[in-house]
């Protein structure tokens, strides 16, 4: 079953941090991302850019409005995902509680099972 | 990437159990010898279409793959002989091989194999990988397509699955026999869920996916001929057969699923249901009948009926109620609950429905929505049943599924 973990954290978050801490949590990026490559669960992932790079694009009206800025004004923002493909959604759940935004409280992970295109006649 | 062709591709599948198994039995050595193998009928795979399919293909691949085993000892050697100024002994030929002396019937390897493949010590989808490469002679590029992985995710779970059967001390040998029962279950189990995989996405955009359907029936063609006198094998082999004979009706134009009642029987393949129907009613006159050739069995009752409406129920009903027995399990129960609805009303199968939400199993799974909304609207409830249906919707996690259930739920919106 895959699942796609969505990071959603404090933008800027990283500033307030010693650079002793910030190596601490790359590390421990690199670690999980390395357990999971070794596992065979991990699909894939991306880190996004800054909230300040995104353009929000909708209909107003009759035309196409653009604005500079996020869709949601909300302390977290969607700041990357990855993909994993595991046995079970606990072990989906383990795996984004052992993330460093989860853990040291700068952010939530959203665990989301992604849609197949295989079913089932009923 | 074009592939070899249908015909070389097929010798190459056959052939691929027969040289690993071959070249463990000489060598020992399942990991090496299967990464060996994989080289060999992609060398064969490149080779062949052009310069024509060797006189013996068989003596050919295990030649070839000898040579890359050699190679990739002579350079594990030559770094080990540069790390330690020390001579180093022959590879270790230990391992997990008998005696080569020991020169089996013809197909045992493949069995072999297959046991090895399904060792405990896996976990499903490793034995699932480890099967279609080793058994299968898929590549590990056509396995991460059908499962929609990168190759690199598969091709790491398929080299640890590798190790984690060296470190269990697994042998190339066949499995005790008290072993053995365990190990066939867990066989059958894998290529049902290969099976299952490529049939339920076999009217998706990616038809590959559909190609796990062949293999799956291919290996459990293959287990029936080494293993004729067991029942739970024929029952999967014709449940299998039983299945697939649906697939040019289970949907509809625009891909959308097409439920059992509502198919066109004339789009049915008949070769399919009269091949599984024979086997599963010949292995139930003389085997003690277990989960597959019972579902087997339920699957011939609907293929049997000229149309929906002709259904034996009452025989499915009995059908359900003996696998309940032997093999209890709230799915089965769920399907249980269908069928009595239609022999006692739709109240009688919702009756049976209710301890499965106390169940974990099934509490808050799409198909017991699925199953209820259906109930509920034949109960003449079309409030209820949309509900039903969209509860299952939402919980779903296949898009054809979700797209026939959101259907039937807007059907009903007009007549609450």
């Amino acid at each position: 079953m895959k699942y796609m973990l969505l990071i959603w954290n404090r933008p800027g978050f990283v500033e307030g941090l010693s650079e002793q801490d910030r190596n601490a949590i790359f590390s421990e990026v690199d670690e999980i991302m390395k357990e999971l490559t070794e596992s065979g669960e991990l699909v894939g992932g991306q880190a996004l850019a800054d909230p300040s790079q995104t353009r929000t694009v909708r209909l107003t009206g009759d035309r196409t409005e653009v604005t500079d800025g996020p869709f949601m004004e909300s302390k977290e923002q969607f700041a990357g995902y990855l993909t994993v493909d595991c046995e079970s959604p606990e072990r989906a759940v383990e795996i984004a509680a052992r993330w460093p935004d989860v853990r040291m409280g700068f952010g939530v992970l959203e665990v989301r099972p992604l849609m197949d295109d295989a079913g089932t006649e009923m | 990437m074009t592939g070899p062709g249908p015909a070389v591709e097929d010798l190459l599948r056959t052939l691929a159990p027969q040289v690993l198994g071959l070249l463990v039995r000489r060598h020992g050595q399942f990991d090496a010898c299967e990464d060996a193998v994989q080289e060999a009928l992609l060398a064969a795979a490149l080779q062949w279409p052009a310069d024509g399919v060797p006189e013996h293909p068989r003596s050919w691949l295990v030649t070839v793959a000898t040579r890359r085993l050699t190679d990739a000892w002579r350079s594990e050697r030559a770094r080990r002989d540069r790390e330690v100024a020390v001579a180093v002994r022959e590879p270790a030929y230990a391992g997990i091989a008998p005696p080569p002396d020991e020169e089996p019937p013809a197909g045992d390897d493949t069995l072999r194999l297959l046991f090895l493949c399904c060792h405990p010590a896996l976990n499903r989808p490793a034995q699932v990988a480890l099967t279609l490469r080793a058994v299968g002679g898929l590549t590990t590029a056509q396995i991460a397509r059908a499962y929609l992985v990168p190759e690199a995710t598969m091709s790491q779970r398929i080299r640890r699955a590798k190790q984690r059967i060296e470190a269990a001390g697994a042998r190339f040998t066949m499995p005790s026999p008290a072993e053995r029962d365990e190990r066939l279950r867990a066989v059958l189990q894998v290529l049902y869920l290969v099976f299952n995989e490529g049939y339920t996405a076999s009217s998706g955009p990616d038809l590959r996916r559909a190609e796990l359907t062949v293999e799956a029936v291919r290996l459990a063609r293959e287990l029936h001929r080494l293993l004729p006198d067991d029942g739970e094998v024929a029952g999967l082999l014709a449940l299998m057969l039983l299945t697939d004979a649906h697939r040019a009706a289970r949907t509809g134009p625009d891909g959308e699923l097409v439920p059992l009642a509502e198919q066109d029987r004339g789009r049915w393949n008949r070769a399919e249901i009269e091949e599984g129907t024979a086997l599963v009613t010949e292995a139930l006159t003389w085997s003690p009948p277990g989960p597959y050739q019972l579902q087997a069995a339920i699957a011939a009752v609907h293929a049997e009926a000229p149309s929906a409406a002709e259904t034996d129920w009452r025989q499915i009903v009995a059908l359900y109620r003996l696998l309940g027995r032997i093999a209890p399990n709230p799915m089965v129960t769920l399907n249980q609950a269908a069928a009595v609805a239609m022999v006692d009303g739709p109240r009688a199968g919702l009756a049976l429905l209710a301890p499965l939400d106390d169940d974990e199993r099934t509490a808050g799974h799409h198909r017991l929505a699925a199953v209820r909304a259906h109930l509920l609207e034949l109960a003449g409830e079309p409030g209820a049943a949309r509900e039903a249906y969209l509860a299952a919707a939402r919980a779903t996690t296949s898009l054809p599924e979700r797209r026939y259930l959101e259907v039937r739920a807007a059907r009903l919106t007009d007549r609450r």
